[in-house]
């Protein structure tokens, strides 16, 4: 296996000298996107702002392609790492081009005159994260997602070998969250660049990142691959959520259910009742649904949702039991809705569910 | 590339103006006065060195130093303002808002009382010195609060209590001093160009030219800490050495101004301000020079009407430099809020 990129044994970090998190080892190898998530205030920005150095380290080392980070000059360190950080920017009467053009600053001369490689370069990192019409334009005068890709290609234009980004999405609609992320990947696959970042979204996290640190407390409590880490219980106790849920297939969070003794029934299949079973959450309707595969995609929400959710092992017939129960509850509801039930081979006895939901008229 | 160009005719106007102005005002400074003085005489004065022994003394003696120090602590000043507006990152900052010509004032009148008494005289660099004293003391407490104070309208008003705290403690000193040095703190404490002779004037020259110099050279990190702290850090800067060389070569220009001339307002924040208003930019290549060349030019013009508007009486400097600063200062305020 190749040898790691960035190497941080034992680290500490914090403020005046009282140290905030312990212990943090990890090996990070080059072109990975590696995460960090955690709770509000669990110091994520301080092991950043640790590795940028804009703060000292109180322990231990970081090792980058095995020079020590806090011994090498600051002059070198901005040709391997360049930055992206939460302070807002307020340069005065600087253009976008000027904003991407200060990333030259290691490479210039004594005056800082640009030359003609120089421009060519702010230009292509303009291009890289799809800003080239924005170039003459003010920079206080852009919108926040698109300051945010120019601070992502002054960064660029610093051609480091790493980036370390604090929470870049913030203050971010959707789209440009999704565009910011995947220039980030692009970046990332194709030229080597590795990427060090915080993020909230942790949906987003899950999908982007090679790696996951998640800080809780005052050490690294979990780090791996977003498949290791992304389970329902480490989310619950990495965010300490005692409402809702991570739905790890999807990585999108949920409220809780209502509980309760179920007032409606649900008879749905096909992820045709994901809609109705949100309408009711919202209405703070208990309800019950079935009878449902448990592959089937509204098993995933159903679980989360209803007071009780009637299931079938997937591909099986559905058993003279759960239709008893199905029934039962039915009975017992006020309301009955159908949100459109696939009938097959194997779930032909749903027609029996309908028939008795015809019958009840509710 | 098209963008480059157009910033590059502006700059080129932009100086060609700046140095237009510079020639007409120092025209008309020689021009004028109580005595007049015709122009081919003033020629052959200047550049032949013949003519009426008044006359030939009033231009060597009194209005051509005066001019020069006009012009050269008018730039000092600017670019003074302009170092602390950096290095506060904000564009209210100068050297009489923050209390550091207040401070530099105090410890200069201490100064030349104390070798008023014992030696009856100063010498240029004593009080040059004496007054960077003063401004790294202003500047020190300020410094000392912005630890605690992270709110840049505090740290303003704070800094301006302790310019009222200096002037307060100089008034309290020349009240007490002996007649002899009232009168000649009375007229240097308020600001004034007058009186300048040309040993002042080359000690100042040395001391600005150098600093000037120095400045120049730091227009890199200058330009990269615009992006803020963080980011200046990121490309490889040592912010602490980079923070002390800002905030001495700003004592320093300041200490000089104060040492010569007494405090003057308004010219350290208008001036930068005009300055990077019309070329355009905040590029610290080209605006260090255009600061410095601005805030001569505007000095000079100052000290023109000082001298001219209720002559013989002559005003104070910093009654023209308020009353021109000030409403610019406003001016300015009230356009960044439009722009927010």
């Amino acid at each position: 296996m190749e040898k790691p990129y960035v190497h941080i044994d034992n680290l500490s970090v914090g403020y005046h000298g009282k140290a905030l998190i312990h212990d943090i080892c990890l090996d990070i190898h080059k072109g990975e996107i590696v995460t960090l998530i955690g709770p509000n205030g669990s110091g994520k920005s301080t092991i950043l702002k640790t590795i940028t150095r804009q703060l000292e380290k109180l322990g231990g080392n970081v090792a980058f392609a095995e020079k020590d980070l806090h011994k090498l000059p600051l002059k070198e360190l901005a040709k391997k790492m360049a930055v992206v950080l939460t302070d807002r920017v307020h340069p005065e009467l600087m253009t976008c081009y000027d904003v991407v053009a200060t990333g030259r600053y290691p490479y210039t001369g004594h005056m800082g005159i640009l030359s003609k490689e120089d421009e060519r370069k702010v230009y292509e990192s303009l291009e890289a994260v799809h800003a080239e019409a924005l170039s003459e334009r003010a920079f206080d005068a852009i919108s926040d997602g698109q300051r945010q890709r120019i601070l992502l290609a002054r960064a660029i234009c610093q051609e480091p070998e790493l980036i370390v980004l604090d929470e870049p999405t913030s203050f971010l609609d959707i789209k440009y969250k999704l565009e910011l992320l995947s220039i980030l990947r692009n970046m990332a696959k194709k030229k080597g660049i590795t990427v060090i970042m915080s993020l909230h979204e942790i949906d987003l996290a899950q999908k982007i990142s090679d790696k996951i640190i998640c800080v809780r407390g005052d050490i690294i409590r979990w780090y791996g691959e977003p498949e290791s880490i992304f389970k329902e219980d480490i989310i619950r106790e990495l965010y300490e959520m005692d409402n809702g849920f991570f739905d790890t297939t999807f990585g999108s969070i949920e409220l809780p259910g209502i509980g309760g003794t179920p007032e409606v029934f649900v008879l749905s299949s096909c992820g045709n009742g994901i809609s109705i079973y949100r309408k009711l959450q919202k209405e703070r309707v208990p309800f019950a649904t079935g009878i449902l595969y448990t592959n089937d995609i509204d098993y995933q929400l159903a679980r989360y949702l209803a007071s009780e959710v009637v299931t079938e092992r997937p591909f099986c017939e559905i058993s003279d039991q759960s239709v008893e129960r199905a029934l039962q509850l039915m009975r017992s509801c006020k309301k009955i809705i159908n949100a459109g039930v696939v009938i097959g081979d194997c779930n032909r006895k749903m027609q029996r569910l309908i028939e008795e939901a015809e019958k009840l008229d509710i | 590339m098209d963008i480059r160009r157009k910033r590059q005719m502006r700059y080129s106007l932009v100086f060609g103006m700046l140095l237009l102005a510079f020639c007409i005002i120092v025209v008309l400074n020689i021009n004028t006065g109580n005595v007049q003085i015709s122009v081919p005489d003033i020629l052959k004065i200047l550049f032949l060195k013949k003519g009426v022994e008044v006359e030939y003394n009033i231009i060597w003696r009194i209005r051509l130093p005066r001019l020069l120090m006009a012009a050269i602590l008018g730039g000092a000043l600017s670019l003074s303002g302009f170092l602390l507006q950096t290095f506060f990152a904000n564009p209210i900052a100068g050297p009489f808002i923050l209390g550091i010509s207040s401070g530099a004032k105090m410890v200069v009148a201490l100064t030349m009382i104390y070798f008023m008494g014992h030696f009856s005289h100063v010498s240029s660099t004593a009080l040059i010195v004496a007054a960077f004293i003063g401004s790294l003391i202003s500047i020190g407490f300020i410094l000392l609060m912005s630890r605690k104070v992270h709110h840049m309208a505090t740290l303003l008003v704070a800094g301006t209590m302790i310019g009222y705290i200096c002037s307060a403690i100089t008034d309290f000193i020349v009240t007490f001093a002996e007649d002899t040095d009232i009168v000649n703190l009375h007229g240097w404490s308020l600001g004034s160009f007058s009186g300048m002779s040309w040993g002042n004037v080359k000690v100042a020259f040395l001391v600005v030219s150098i600093t000037f110099v120095c400045t120049f050279l730091m227009a890199k990190p200058i330009g990269a800490f615009q992006m803020g702290e963080g980011y200046a850090q990121s490309m490889g800067i040592n912010m602490k050495v980079f923070r002390v060389i800002l905030i001495l070569l700003s004592s320093v220009f300041s200490a000089c101004v104060t040492a010569f001339a007494g405090p003057i307002s308004f010219v350290g924040i208008a001036v930068p301000f005009l300055v990077k208003k019309t070329l355009g930019s905040a590029n610290p290549l080209v605006v260090i020079p255009g600061t410095f060349l601005g805030g001569a030019v505007f000095c000079m013009a100052c000290d023109l009407i000082a001298r001219m508007a209720f002559a013989p009486t002559e005003l104070n400097i910093s009654t023209v430099t308020s009353i021109f600063g000030a409403p610019i200062v406003i001016f300015m305020m009230l356009g960044k809020k439009k722009g927010k």
